[in-house]
């Protein structure tokens, strides 16, 4: 059974926060991570790789293509749980 | 010691440790590979004879944190190609191929067994650099790629046939044809890494692989490497006329433009 759409999104947070270094609690579902990461598009690559482990899911990067928010991440990665 | 036993240069560095020739990248930001880069790894060619007396294996590794390698520099790509006449851009891209591949296949073919200790970015001719060694141990973080077809070209330091050399077509036209990144766990699944180690610790588990590979009679593993890893070199030489002909297409002009405008610092292609 797959998780809940929010602990999907609440995960993301945290693994980004703790990789990129920056208060969990300074990061909301529908900011856009690179401006909030002040990240770049290879570390973002390097944040799904992350996420990819976590989740235990395969998430081609072109499906990534355009999204540059939390939720709508999560919604991709949901897709695969 | 002789020169040739150890160096520090600009892009990389090698040095002998305990029987084990370690050669790191160290170019920043995630050791592109351009002229310098392709001089220091000639230098490094042209030294392996004398450290193949002295060592029985090799560890090539990244100590850039971002990764390590992401491919060609394309920044100088671009700029030289710019400055030149089409015809002698694409003698110059030609030249440096050449350079590049008999580099690649001198370590290819070297008789220490090869160990590329992969973290993070390992794209384009990063990768093709990692498929040269005889065994690929990549941290849980790393991630591979073929971008080129983005540019409009196919690789051209010898991915494809040294990939078809481990694997089926079928994954090679997914990686070529998609230019999809891949993380460990997938490319182990696919063939081409043979450990996944946790993160930070793929530099260790190299050097304790090279010292389980040290425990065994030199000579047989040098004839068990030549005989289960020939070069494929008709492939090779069929890649580099193919990569030179694509690149004369203004759809590759347009693609490193677009690369090289990118507002973003470390544009992944477009």
């Amino acid at each position: 059974m797959s998780k809940p759409p929010e602990q999907t999104i609440d995960e993301i947070l945290t693994l980004a926060a703790a990789q990129f270094k920056v208060a969990r609690e300074t990061l909301a579902a529908d900011d856009d991570f690179f401006k909030k990461l002040g990240i770049d598009s290879l570390q973002a690559l390097s944040l799904l790789t992350r996420l990819e482990n976590h989740f235990g899911v395969e998430l081609p990067d072109y499906e990534l293509q355009g999204v540059s928010d939390f939720r709508t991440l999560a919604a991709r990665i949901q897709a695969r749980l | 010691m002789t020169a040739a036993a150890s160096f520090a240069g600009q892009t990389l560095s090698w040095e002998i440790r305990d029987g084990v020739v370690e050669l790191a990248l160290h170019r920043a930001p995630c050791n592109e590979i351009g002229s310098r880069t392709l001089e220091e790894l000639e230098r490094f060619a042209a030294a392996l004879p004398d450290l193949e007396d002295r060592a029985h294996a090799l560890i090539l590794y990244s100590q850039q944190a971002a990764g390590f390698c992401a491919g060609a520099d394309l920044r100088e790509l671009y700029a030289r190609a710019s400055a030149m006449q089409k015809d002698a851009a694409r003698l110059g891209v030609r030249d440096f191929l050449e350079r590049i591949h008999a580099v690649l296949n001198r370590m290819d073919m070297s008789s220490m067994t090869t160990i590329a200790a992969v973290h993070g970015v390992c794209f384009g001719g990063g990768l093709e650099l990692a498929l040269v060694c005889d065994v690929i141990i990549a941290d849980k973080m790393a991630r591979f790629c073929f971008p080129e077809l983005r540019l409009g070209l196919i690789p051209g330091f010898g991915g494809i046939p040294r990939l078809k050399r481990d694997m089926g077509n079928a994954v090679v036209r997914d990686l070529l044809l998609t230019g999809r990144s891949l993380n460990a766990t997938k490319a182990q699944a696919a063939g081409w890494v043979s450990q996944v180690v946790g993160e930070g610790e793929a530099l260790r588990v190299a050097r304790g692989t090279a010292a389980q590979i040290g425990k065994f009679d030199r000579a047989t593993s040098a004839a068990a490497k030549a005989f289960i890893k020939p070069i494929p070199s008709e492939e090779l030489r069929r890649e580099m006329d193919l990569f030179c002909e694509l690149f004369q297409r203004p759809a590759v002009e347009v693609g490193l433009k677009k690369f090289v405008e990118s507002a973003d610092a470390q544009p992944y292609l477009p």
